[in-house]
């Protein structure tokens, strides 16, 4: 479903690289882990993939399924089916969270040639989704993340990721900032859409999350290249040992 | 010639332009003279003008008055149609009776301007000219004493209890050409309540006064839409009077238009009293949309608030020109001003001059101006959900004038002008 080839990406208003060769591929229905250093250049990774500007790729290519990624715009790339939850959701003053929602859902819709959901069908669809999530009503009356908690707004995420029924999921550091009821809720919320068409990415910095998602693969990320993968073991040996063990077996 | 001739020459041309009504009430004909003089002592306006520094009038006095294409509207509901209400309306700024709703409605008077100054009618004499030459200190409104010394065509209502239904005046436009006066006199008597709401093109060049006066715990609300024709120009002037514990809520939405300059001119002589005074526009190229507001504190503990909004794109201004005036004893004022403009280009100017000026000194004041772009940061947030570039920067825009319009008190009228709203962007998105 996502291949990546080695992938090269440097910042475009400076001459810093910050992917040197980055070679993943998930398939369908799978689940798999970036792990990594802060600073390795995982939130990186997931911004090109979703198509923000401000990076430059010099080398390498990204496909989902078999579009090229790198040549589409970010709305393209969602109405194709890739999602990315933030690490950082960002607060949009003034745009109701229901508006945001029906105005993304209904825009990919249109893109992908469907119809348009209704008021009513949309509003049934999305009382279901949010109450799986903890999210009360008030919360999707109030601006787009302004004022939420950090828990409120990765549930947030997952509650668009639910409604938008994406191809590809990219999580970044949704785990980080969460009490563990609410991580119990978000993975709750990511195993339910887990299925044989959908592959999920999931960044993390803690190998918690993952005792809740079960990852197929785990890969360690390091200074801007994929350095190991393997088993759901190897999240455990970061979490038992840190990275410096790691890092030293590969370098 | 010298700038003082000028303006005279213009004044006098102006003037020569309407004729001076006759057959009016004796208080009607000395208020038209007391304001005839100011404007030829005073003179038309020029971009010299200290006050028309931002905005060039040359267009506003010019004569014959340019012209003006008119807009297609027919194929779109006027904003306001489902509200229950009385309807007035003005077809290029001559009120239309046919058109129009029966006047009557239970605690309020609604006359046509025309009879009213003809008749001995004691409150519209207190107040005909009375709030517009108040707000000719200090600075001058030469476009606003015209309108007092030629305008024929208008409503006076006075309400003495709480109106059932808005009263709205929809302005239409019908010929290319058309310079219209238009002259309204509001009175709310003690503990009275009324909404007015206005919208619609008027003319090719429209000259609008309000003049207003909220007697003690009377509430005022204004809401108004300025009509799309692209080609039209207006300048308005709203003259408040606020006795205690008043309040007063103003909205403005602008949409299109080749030059608006809307005058806002408020005293508070009661104590305990509000006015809030907003305004929302989005124009684009030949576009030049003007806020002037003056505020003047002159009792104690009253609320005053300005929340202007302006999006701007190819080209085109905006101006913000606001100013509290803190008078002495004046304690416990609350004033309130930010004006902010957003750029969709680099093309686009926004101009804000605030301005705070305070003799009293247990009060809060406050004012604050922005000009900036689209946050990029929300835009790829709303395209990687699958928005349009253009579509998500819609939904930006929505969000930026929504602080503005969210000044209007009934939710009702304010969602009528955010749906329009909405729709005349999804329109121009196509
Ligand atoms: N827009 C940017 N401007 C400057 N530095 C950046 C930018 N984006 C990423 N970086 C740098 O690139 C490196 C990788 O960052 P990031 O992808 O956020 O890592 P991670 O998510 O793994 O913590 C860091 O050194 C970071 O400072
Ligand atoms: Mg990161």
């Amino acid at each position: 479903m996502l291949k990546i080839n080695n992938l090269h990406v440097k910042l475009e208003e400076e001459d810093k690289q910050i992917l040197k060769g980055v070679d993943l591929e998930v398939g369908a229905g799978q689940v798999h882990a970036i792990m990594g250093p802060n600073g390795s250049g995982k939130s990186t990774l997931s911004y090109v993939l979703a198509g923000r500007d401000g990076y430059e790729v010099t080398e390498g290519a990204a496909s989902l399924g078999d579009l090229d990624l790198l040549d589409l715009e970010p709305e393209e790339r969602a109405a194709a089916g890739l999602f990315l939850a933030f690490q950082y959701p960002v607060e949009i003053p003034g745009v109701g969270n229901m508006t945001f929602l029906r105005t993304a859902v209904n825009a990919q819709r249109k893109a992908r040639g469907e119809e348009e959901l209704n008021a009513a069908e949309f509003l049934r669809v999305i009382r279901a989704r949010a109450k799986e999530l903890n999210i009360d009503a008030e919360m999707l009356k109030r601006p787009v993340n302004v004022g939420f908690s950090g828990g409120e707004k990765k549930r947030n995420e997952i509650l668009q990721m639910a409604m938008l029924e994406p191809k590809l999921c990219i999580l970044d550091e949704t785990d980080s900032g969460l009490d563990v009821d609410a991580m119990k809720l978000v993975a709750a919320g990511v195993n339910a859409l887990r299925s044989p068409d959908r592959a999920f990415l999931v960044i993390t910095h803690y190998q918690r999350l993952l005792d809740h998602i079960k990852p197929d693969v785990v890969h360690i990320m390091a200074d801007g290249r994929i350095v190991q993968s393997g088993g759901p073991e190897l999240a455990l040996e970061v979490e038992n040992n840190g990275y410096a063990d790691i890092l030293k077996t590969v370098a | 010639m010298a700038v003082a001739a000028v303006k005279s020459d213009a004044a006098t041309d102006l003037l020569a332009a309407w004729p001076l009504p006759s057959g009016e009430a004796q208080w009607a004909s000395e208020a038209r003279t007391t304001a005839e003089a100011w404007v030829r002592e005073r003179g038309a306006p020029v971009r010299r003008d200290e006050y028309w520094k931002y905005t060039n009038p040359s267009t506003l006095t010019a004569l014959p008055a340019p012209e003006a294409a008119v807009f297609d509207a027919s194929d779109e509901t006027p904003v306001f149609d489902a509200v229950d209400q009385l309807r007035l309306v003005f077809v290029d700024g001559v009120f239309d009776p046919a058109q129009s709703d029966d006047l009557a409605m239970e605690h309020v008077e609604i006359e046509p301007l025309g009879s009213a100054l003809a008749k001995d009618i004691h409150w519209a004499r207190d107040l005909y000219g009375v709030l517009e030459a108040r707000g000719q200190a200090p600075v001058a409104r030469p476009l606003a004493a015209l309108n007092t010394a030629r305008a024929t065509e208008g409503v006076v209502i006075r309400v003495t209890g709480r109106a059932a239904k808005p009263i709205r005046v929809f302005y239409q436009h019908a010929a290319r050409e058309s310079d219209a006066l238009v002259r309204h006199l509001v009175l709310v008597e003690e503990g009275a309540e009324v909404t007015v709401l206005e919208n619609g093109p008027a003319a090719s060049r429209f000259n609008q006064v309000m003049e207003v006066e909220v007697r003690d715990r009377g509430v005022f609300n204004h809401v108004r839409a300025q009509g799309r024709d692209h080609e039209r120009r207006a300048v308005t002037g709203t003259f408040a009077r606020l006795g205690r514990e008043a309040v007063m809520k103003s909205f403005t939405l602008t949409v299109n238009g080749r030059l608006t300059r809307n005058e806002s001119v408020v005293e508070f002589i009661g104590d305990d009293a509000v006015a809030h005074l907003a305004g929302a526009c989005t124009g684009e190229g030949d576009f030049h949309h003007d806020d002037t507001v003056f505020v003047t504190h002159d009792a104690v503990n009253c609320e005053s608030r300005q929340v202007f909004k302006k999006v701007l794109r190819d080209g085109a201004v905006g101006v913000f020109q606001g100013k509290i005036l803190v008078k002495e004893g004046a304690q416990k004022t609350d004033g309130y001003q930010i004006s902010q403009g957003l750029m969709l280009d680099d093309d686009s100017q926004f101009l804000a001059k605030p301005e705070l000026e305070i003799y009293a000194d247990d009060v809060v004041c406050s004012h604050g101006s922005t000009c900036g772009a689209v946050d990029e940061t929300s835009l790829f947030y709303l395209r990687s959900r699958g928005m349009t570039r253009a579509e998500a920067e819609e939904l930006l825009v929505l969000a930026f004038l929504d602080e503005a319009i969210a000044e209007i008190d009934s939710a009702e009228l304010a969602d009528e002008v955010r749906g329009r709203l909405a729709a005349w962007l999804a329109r121009r998105r196509k």
